[in-house]
Order: C-alpha cells, then structure tokens, then sequence
C-alpha cells in the first residue's frame, strides 16, 4: 500500500491501512496550504497574529491591569505606538492582551465544537433510521433558535468566565459539523471496505472511530477552519452587547465596544486599530478554510 | 412532489414545537425571577406567591407548558408586565419599520449582488472578480456593527452628510418621511447582506456557465449579452429563493444589531431594550417569533426549490 494509491483512491484503502490513508490526508492538508495562495496567505496572516498577541509582550511590557488616570486617551506618540485608552491602558498592548484572550476561545470553541459535531454526526448517520431522524430534528430544533438574540438576554443577567464563555459558544456551535459529517457518513457507511469490517467481525465503534471519522477530516478541518472565524465573529459580537469576559481582561470586541464611547472626540486610535484586527484575523481564517476547501474539494453547505 | 412538500411542512411543525418547549425550558431554566424582576427586590415573599398565583406560574411545569402553547397557537405571544401591553401590540406596532428596513435592504443587496455574481463569473479570475471577492470577504468578515460604526464615522461625524441616528417617529409614516434617516441603516444591512450572497451568487453562476444550454446558445452564435440574460441570469435567479430564505436568520441578526446601533425603532430594538430591562415575556416571545421565521424561511426555500427547478424530483 502506497501512499500514491492511497490518494488516488481516497476511502478505498482497506483494513489495515488506515494510518497510511490517515497520514495521507493530513499531508494531503498540508500540500493544499503550499500550492493554494490563498490559503498560504491565510495562514502567515493567522501565524502573524499569534505571535504578535503571544509573543509580543516579551518585548513590549505594559501594564494591563492596573489602571493609570494621569495617562488617558493619549494619542499615538513616541511612548504608546497606538496611544493609550480611557483608563490609561497602553492600545497596543491591550491588542496583544485582547488577541490572546480572542485566539484562546475562538481555538478552543472550535475544537470543542469540532468534537462534538464529529461524533454526533457520524452516530446519527452511521446508525440511521428512527435515531438519525431524532437526533437530526434535534439539530434543526437548535438551529432555528436566535443565538445572538439569548446571548443579549445572558449578557444582562451574568458576565461569564472563560471557560464558561468557550462552553457556552461550543454548545452552539456543534449544529453545522453535525449536519456536515452526517451527509459525509450517510455515502461513506455503504462502502465496500466498511462491509469488510464488519465481515472480519470488527465492531461499530471500530469503524466509526478508525474509518468513518478518518475519511471525512477534509470536511472537519476545512468546517474547524471556519469555526474559528465564527467563534472569533460571534465574541466580538458578543462583546458589544456587554456579554464578554470582565475587566480587566481585554478582548477585542470589549475594546472596540469602548472606544465606541469616543467617536465623537476623535479618539481614532481607540476605535480602529481593534476592529483592525478582528477583520484581519477573521479574514485570514477564512482564507485557510476557503483555499483548503477549493484544494480538498470538499463539498460544504455552508457558504 | 405534493408528497415531499406535506412531508417538509410536518418536519417544520415538528421543529417548531420543539423550538417552544425548549424556550419554555430556558424561561424557567435562565437567572431572573419574572415575579422578582415585576414586582421589584425588594417584594415579599407572599407578594411573590401571589403574583405566581394570579399569572399561573406556580402550576406544574408541562401544564404551565401546555398554557402557553395553547396561548401561541391563539396568536397571542405574552403579556408584557413593564410596559403593561401585549407582547403582540408591540410587535405589531415596531415590525412595519422592520419590513422597511429589511425588505428595502433585500432588494437592493440582491439587486446588487445577483448582477455582480454573473460579472464575476464571466470576469473569473481577473482583476474585477478578485477585487470584488476581496471586498466580499472584508465585508463579511467585519462584525456588522463595525461597518455601521464606519459608515456613521464616515458620513455622520466627519461629512456631516446624513444623520447618526434612525428615524424616532413613532409611525411608519414618521419613519418614512425622513428618508436621510433611513440611508445609514439601510447601506450598512445592504452591504452586510450583499456580502453574504455574492459568493454564493458568483459560484451558482460559474456552475450555470458550464453547463449544456449556455454551450448550444454559445453555437448557435448567439450574442454575449444575450446568453448573459436570457440563460444566464433566468438560471441564476434560481437559488435566489433558496437563498433569500436560508438567509433570514442571517439577516434578523444583523438586524438587531444594527437597529441597536442606529437605534432604529424595530422589533430588534425593542427586544434589545426588553432583554436590558430583564422584560421577560417580550425577550421569550420575539425569540419564538424569529425561530418560526427561521423554520419557514427554510421550509420555503426547500419548497420554493423543488417548485421552481423542474430538474429537481423528489419520490
């Protein structure tokens, strides 16, 4: 076995070959990164990001939990490159400390989102029948219901911690990997090689765990790459309307959120520089998720 | 056919009730006392059971459920305690505005982005579709309150050409007579919602460019412009319903976001300022009534789909 035949007929491999076909794929992600410039594009704008927000502070130390009322709403100069907030914060560090706090729940919201559709999926589809139409009304129930709009109601009543933040945004963001894997499984579970499994005595976990799950990761990364966008959207939503991550604990909606407040004093650099970065790192996700979907030719309903 | 629509109408009545059942949970599962937040902290603990009492909140659960499923299928949403007023009336009175906003704004986006979708198609891969994707991709990846932040700043605070703030005329007719007022809200859903069509827009119409009918019109010499609109376009219009209706929960949310933003006097403001005020009924009744939008804008597209595309069969 191959890895030339493995990816010329992809699904095809049979028992015993899974962890070259497994391999396969994910070399398969990677050649899609060096010839799609798109995605190549992406991903230096995403790596970019995370080193300014996470490495960045080792060379730029700022004080982001103390407030500083002598330094208000200063401008950019020579001491604050990006000028400093109306509590004193200096912007650009603030980009940093709110990239990090982004990047952690939109990664993080993602893989768990990820998981949980993966496996939700592929039982409904793999077992079918009565369960399949349950567990997929149950979907469509979820999904008819206005996430923003409760959001707004949550954010009156509580503010969340990170964690509570990522499994709150995970809990509603699992609907779109399910309905995707689902599909996957309904044409994958009739193959040859999953009838030769369960020929040779292996069980349904088996197959679901080392054939169905493998043969659909074009579709789960290409969905985790759009997750992390969404998740990174949807918090900067979030944000605005106050359901966000309390002070002093930056994030980029928050930040935006206050500079708001200033748009008629001219504060530029209060406003911009933040939705600056939500626009970049949200694009730059979906560059990747769009150039491996057009290199994986995968076939998404989304979008 | 009639089969699967019968079909597609059950599965969407099903969803529904269970859209009901599980904002019923939340209502009684979510922090905030209704009783509490009415009567105020500082209510005494008989006044509360007497409020429960009075509003049929201290029965069992499924019999309180049962209520207000019976109250629903009767049209009548809630009853508002802070504004002493149905959740009805209120809707009735703010959604004419929101059908401004709204439809204004989905007629322009798909004027917009239907035309550009085919320009891209023709134009693949050159500067006019890179461009045009380019800006699609900013756009829909800019939170929605961002690029209204941007059009007020822009054209509100440093051109001083139109105003910041919605129409606040309590009428439709108020509303409309101040069109200036209209023009922020309305570019900025417009815009959001372009962006959400035209990539869907631009690859339907590179499928249609492929296929037979355009190569036969192609060699019987017909001219560019009208392959472009008498086979193009007319095929392109196709996923248009589709679309429109898959988009609605989409578009309900930029919605509210940008009703807060301009403080638009809509449905999404008055459930924003509702969920500030802790106003439960109001939040849990324009929540069901934008899921069942939601539930028919997709039943309508997978009709409208299988009525429109003669291609399409179902058994």
């Amino acid at each position: 076995m191959t890895d030339i035949t493995a990816e010329a007929r992809p699904g095809a491999t049979p028992e015993g070959g899974e962890a070259i076909r497994h391999d396969a794929g994910w070399r398969m992600i990677l050649r899609a990164f060096v010839e799609n410039k798109l995605a190549l594009a992406g991903l230096i704008l995403v790596v970019a990001v995370v080193l300014f927000c996470f490495v960045g502070p080792f060379f730029y130390h700022t004080n982001q939990v103390a407030t500083n009322l002598l330094l208000v709403n200063e401008p950019p100069g020579a001491k604050h490159p990006v000028g400093t907030d109306n509590l004193g914060y200096d912007i650009l560090g603030r980009l940093m400390a709110g990239g990090q706090s982004s990047l952690e729940v939109g990664f993080a919201v993602a893989l768990v989102a990820t998981v949980i559709g993966v496996l939700y999926g592929v039982i409904s589809g793999f077992f079918g029948g009565l369960a399949d139409t349950i567990l997929m009304r149950f979907v469509d129930i979820l999904l008819a219901i206005p996430v923003v709009y409760l959001f707004i109601d949550l954010a009156t009543e509580f503010k969340p911690t990170l964690l509570l933040l990522i499994l709150v945004l995970s809990l509603l963001s699992w609907l779109g990997p399910a309905r995707l894997v689902r599909g996957e499984t309904l044409s994958l579970r009739v193959r040859e090689y999953v009838e030769a499994v369960r020929t040779m005595g292996g069980g349904s976990g088996r197959i679901i765990i080392r054939h169905l799950v493998p043969n659909t990761v074009g579709t789960i990364v290409v969905n985790a790459t759009f997750q992390v966008a969404d998740a990174i959207s949807i918090l900067a939503v979030l944000s605005y309307f106050g359901f966000s991550l309390p002070p002093p604990t930056a994030t980029w909606g928050g930040m935006l959120e206050n500079g708001v407040n200033f748009l008629y004093d001219g504060y530029w650099w209060e406003i911009y520089p933040a939705g600056l970065m939500i626009v970049l790192t949200v694009v730059a996700f979906n560059f990747i998720g769009d150039g491996l979907r057009d290199s994986l030719d995968v076939r998404l309903q989304r979008r | 056919m009639i089969g699967f629509i019968i079909r597609r109408i059950g599965q969407a009545i099903i969803v529904i009730i269970g859209v009901t059942i599980i904002v019923f949970i939340l209502r009684h599962l979510l922090p905030g006392n209704i009783a509490r937040a009415i009567l105020g902290i500082r209510a005494t603990p008989p006044a509360i059971a007497a409020f429960n009492r009075q509003n049929g909140l201290d029965k069992p659960l499924p019999l309180q459920y049962v209520t207000f499923l019976n109250q629903l299928l009767h049209g009548n949403l809630g009853f508002s305690f802070k504004q002493n007023m149905t959740v009805d009336a209120i809707v009735v009175h703010d959604l004419p505005n929101d059908i401004v906003l709204v439809g204004v704004s989905l007629v322009l986006a798909l004027l917009i982005a239907i035309p550009l979708g085919i320009v891209q198609a023709v134009r693949r891969n050159k500067l006019t579709d890179y461009t045009a994707t380019g800006i699609a991709f900013v756009l829909y990846s800019m939170p929605a309150y961002l690029l209204g932040l941007l059009l007020i700043a822009a054209f509100a605070v440093n051109l001083r050409l139109l105003p910041a703030e919605a129409p606040q005329a309590s009428t439709i007719g108020g509303v409309l007579a101040d069109p200036s007022g209209l023009v922020l809200p309305v570019a900025t859903l417009t815009l959001v919602t372009v962006a959400l069509f035209s990539r869907y827009m631009r690859s339907s119409a590179i499928d249609s460019l492929t296929q037979d009918y355009i190569r036969t019109a192609r060699a019987k010499g017909l001219r560019q412009s009208a392959i472009l609109s008498r086979h193009l376009l007319r095929n392109s219009l196709i996923p248009v319903a589709t679309l429109v209706g898959i988009s609605i929960p989409g578009i309900l949310t930029f919605g509210l976001i940008i009703e807060q933003l301009f403080n638009f006097p809509g449905v999404g403001l008055a459930y924003f300022n509702a969920a500030v005020n802790g106003d439960y009924p109001v939040v849990f009744g324009i929540t069901v009534l934008v899921a069942v939008a939601t539930v028919l804008g997709n039943l309508i597209a997978d009709v409208a789909y299988a009525v429109l595309d003669p291609r399409v069969r179902y058994d």
